[in-house]
C-alpha cells in the first residue's frame, strides 16, 4: 500500500498537469466570471456596486463558475477511463477525494485571483485596502473549501447519471446554501463604501463548521460512488 | 351549531384552507394508491388466467391426445 | 411482511389525528396575538416536524444500506424521504396561507424555519430524478444512498445556518414555533396532533412499502411463470424507474 500522502500528492501533480498542458477548466471559469460581471452590470442598470449587493454579485458569480468547474473534474477520468485505472492501483480509495478536491480548491483560488480583480476594476465602488484583501482572502478560502468538498462529492456523484450538468447544480445548490449565506453575510462589511468593520466572527464560524462537517462526511461516503 | 358558527371569527377562511389542504393532499395519495392498486389486480387477473391455462393443458395431454383444441392450452405445447 | 399492523396503524392514526384537530378546533383557546388563524399551527408545525424527520430518518436508513448492502433498507429510505416529500409541499402550502393569514404575505424571508424548510425541500426535489437518471439498480441505490445520508446531515446544518442569517426572528412565531411558551390548553392538542402526524407517516410509509412489495412480487411471479411456459423475457425487463427495485 502506498502511503496516503503519496498517492494523493501523485493525483495532484497529474491534475494540475493536465490543467497546465490543456487548459480547459480555469480559463472557462474565469471568462464565465467576468461576462456574468458584465450581465450584472446591465441587468442591475448599475455602473458600481457596493456593500450587500456587492457581495451577492461576487458570490453569486463566484458559486455558478464553481458549478461549471464541478461538472468538469471527473468528465475527463470518466470518459478516459481515469476511475478504472485507479481502482486497480493498491492504495487508499479517498484519496482520489482529497486529490479532487485539493484540485478543485485550487482552480478556485486561480479563479478568484483572476475574478476579483475584474471584480473591483469593473464593479466595485469603494476599491479595496489591503486589510480588505486579507479579510476577503480569508472569507474566500474557506468558502473555496466548502464549495470544493460539496462540488466534488456531488461531481463524483452527477459524472456517472445520464443527466449530469444538468442535475449536479440542483442537488449542489441547495446545499451549498449556508455557505453562501456566511460568506455574502462575512464580506458584505468587507465591501462596504463605509469601510470595512471587523469580520463577523460567527459566519466564519460557521463556515468552518460546515467545512469541517461536510469534509468528514465526504471523506467517509466518497468510497460508495466508486465502483467495485 | 349557531353558537358554533356565532363564535368563528371573519379570518377562519384561512384555517379552513390549511386543514383542507392537508385534506386535499391524503385524498390525492388516496386517489394514487387506488389506481395502482387497480393496476396490481389487472397483473393478478392476468397471472390467474395465465395459471389457469397453464393448469388446463398438461391434464389436458395426459388424458388424451385430441384435446389439443383447448385454445388457452397453445403456448404451453410449445415448451 | 411491511403490511403487519397495518390495521391498528391506521385506526390509530385516524383516533389520535382526528382527536387532536377536534381538540384544536374546539377546547384549544384562541391565541391573543394572532386569533383564529393561529390553528393553522397545530396541522402545519406537526407537518413539518414530522417531514423533517423522515429525512433524517431517511439518511440513517441509507447509512445502513451502505453498511449492510441489504436492499431493504434502501427501499426504506426511498419511502421516508418520498413521503416526506409530499408532506414537504403541504408544509409549504399550509406555512404560506399563514403567513398570509398572520402577516398578509404568502412568503415571509425573516421567517428563519421557513425559508430553511424551503432550501430542504428544494434540495430533496433533486432525490426523484437523480435516481431515475440511474439506469443500474444496484448503482441507483448506492448513489441515492450518499446522496440521502449528506441531505440527511445538511437539514440540522441548515436550520443553524439560516437562523444565524437572519436575527431578528419574528416575535410571534418564536413563541409559537418553540413550544416553550405555549399555554397546557394548546400543548395537549399540539403533541396530540404531533404524534397523530407520526403515525400518518409510518401508516403510509408501510403501506408505500407494501405496495412495492406486492409489485415487486407480482412481477417476480409473472417471470416464474413465463419462464416455465419457456417463454424467456415475455414479460421484458423491468420498466425503467426511481423506486427501488424488489425483486422477490
Amino acid at each position: 500500500m502506498t502511503p496516503m500522502r503519496a498517492t494523493v500528492g501523485a493525483l495532484l501533480r497529474k491534475e494540475l498537469l493536465l490543467e497546465r498542458r490543456v487548459p480547459q477548466v480555469i480559463p472557462a471559469m474565469a471568462l464565465f466570471s467576468v461576462t456574468t460581471f458584465v450581465v450584472f452590470r446591465f441587468a442591475l442598470n448599475r455602473t458600481s456596486v457596493e456593500g450587500n449587493v456587492a457581495s451577492g454579485v461576487l458570490w453569486v458569480t463566484l458559486l455558478f463558475a464553481a458549478m461549471l468547474g464541478a461538472n468538469r473534474l471527473f468528465v475527463t477520468d470518466h470518459e478516459e477511463g481515469g476511475i478504472e485505472a485507479f481502482l486497480l492501483a493498491p492504495v487508499d480509495r479517498t484519496a482520489l477525494f482529497v486529490a479532487k478536491a485539493t484540485t478543485f480548491v485550487a482552480f478556485l483560488v486561480l479563479l478568484e485571483l483572476v475574478a476579483v480583480p475584474a471584480f473591483v476594476i469593473l464593479l466595485l465602488e469603494p476599491g479595496l485596502s489591503l486589510q480588505d484583501v486579507g479579510r476577503l482572502a480569508l472569507v474566500l478560502l474557506l468558502a473555496d473549501v466548502g464549495i470544493a468538498v460539496i462540488g466534488t462529492l456531488f461531481g463524483a456523484l452527477a459524472v456517472q447519471t445520464r443527466a449530469r450538468d444538468l442535475i449536479l447544480p440542483l442537488m449542489a445548490l441547495p446545499l451549498l446554501v449556508p455557505v453562501i449565506i456566511s460568506s455574502a453575510k462575512a464580506t458584505a462589511p468587507v465591501l462596504a463604501v463605509a469601510g470595512a468593520g471587523a469580520l463577523p466572527g460567527r459566519y466564519l464560524a460557521l463556515l468552518g463548521l460546515y467545512d469541517l462537517v461536510f469534509g468528514l462526511l465526504a471523506y467517509a461516503v466518497f468510497d460508495f460512488l466508486l465502483d467495485d | 351549531m349557531t353558537v358554533l358558527a356565532a363564535n368563528i371569527p371573519d379570518n377562519s377562511g384561512y384555517v379552513v384552507a390549511a386543514y383542507l389542504v392537508f385534506l386535499l393532499l391524503l385524498i390525492i395519495y388516496l386517489a394514487i394508491t387506488a389506481y395502482r392498486l387497480t393496476g396490481l389486480e389487472r397483473r393478478i387477473g392476468d397471472l390467474t388466467a395465465q395459471v389457469d391455462a397453464a393448469e388446463r393443458s398438461p391434464a389436458d395431454d395426459g388424458a388424451d391426445d385430441a384435446a389439443t383444441t383447448d385454445p388457452s392450452g397453445v403456448r404451453e405445447h410449445s415448451a | 411482511m411491511y403490511s403487519s399492523k397495518l390495521r391498528p396503524l391506521s385506526l390509530a392514526t385516524v383516533v389520535v389525528l382526528g382527536g387532536a384537530f377536534v381538540l384544536a378546533a374546539f377546547t384549544a383557546p384562541i391565541d391573543s396575538d394572532q386569533g383564529f388563524s393561529q390553528k393553522i399551527f397545530y396541522v402545519h408545525v406537526p407537518m413539518a416536524i414530522v417531514a423533517l424527520g423522515g429525512f433524517v430518518f431517511g439518511g440513517i436508513e441509507a447509512v445502513r444500506y451502505l453498511r449492510t448492502r441489504d436492499p431493504k433498507h434502501d427501499l426504506r429510505s426511498y419511502t421516508a424521504i418520498h413521503m416526506s416529500v409530499i408532506l414537504g409541499l403541504g408544509v409549504l402550502i399550509t406555512g404560506g396561507i399563514w403567513a398570509r393569514a398572520a402577516w398578509g404575505v404568502w412568503f415571509e424571508w425573516r421567517e428563519a424555519t421557513l425559508v430553511s424548510f424551503l432550501i430542504v425541500f428544494l434540495l430533496y426535489c433533486t432525490y426523484q430524478p437523480l435516481r431515475f437518471s440511474i439506469a443500474d439498480p444496484e448503482k441507483q441505490s448506492r448513489y441515492a444512498a450518499v446522496f440521502a445520508v449528506t441531505a440527511g446531515a445538511f437539514v440540522p446544518l441548515n436550520f443553524i445556518a439560516v437562523r444565524l442569517a437572519e436575527p431578528y426572528i419574528h416575535p410571534r412565531v418564536l413563541n409559537n414555533t418553540t413550544g416553550g411558551a405555549l399555554p397546557v390548553d394548546m400543548k395537549i392538542p399540539f403533541y396530540l396532533a404531533l404524534v397523530g402526524m407520526t403515525l400518518l407517516f409510518i401508516t403510509l410509509w408501510k403501506l408505500e412499502m407494501t405496495h412495492k412489495l406486492a409489485r415487486g412480487r407480482l412481477r417476480g411471479l409473472q417471470r416464474r411463470l413465463d419462464l416455465a411456459a419457456g417463454d424467456r423475457d415475455a414479460a421484458g425487463p423491468a420498466p425503467r424507474s426511481a423506486a427501488p427495485q424488489v425483486v422477490a
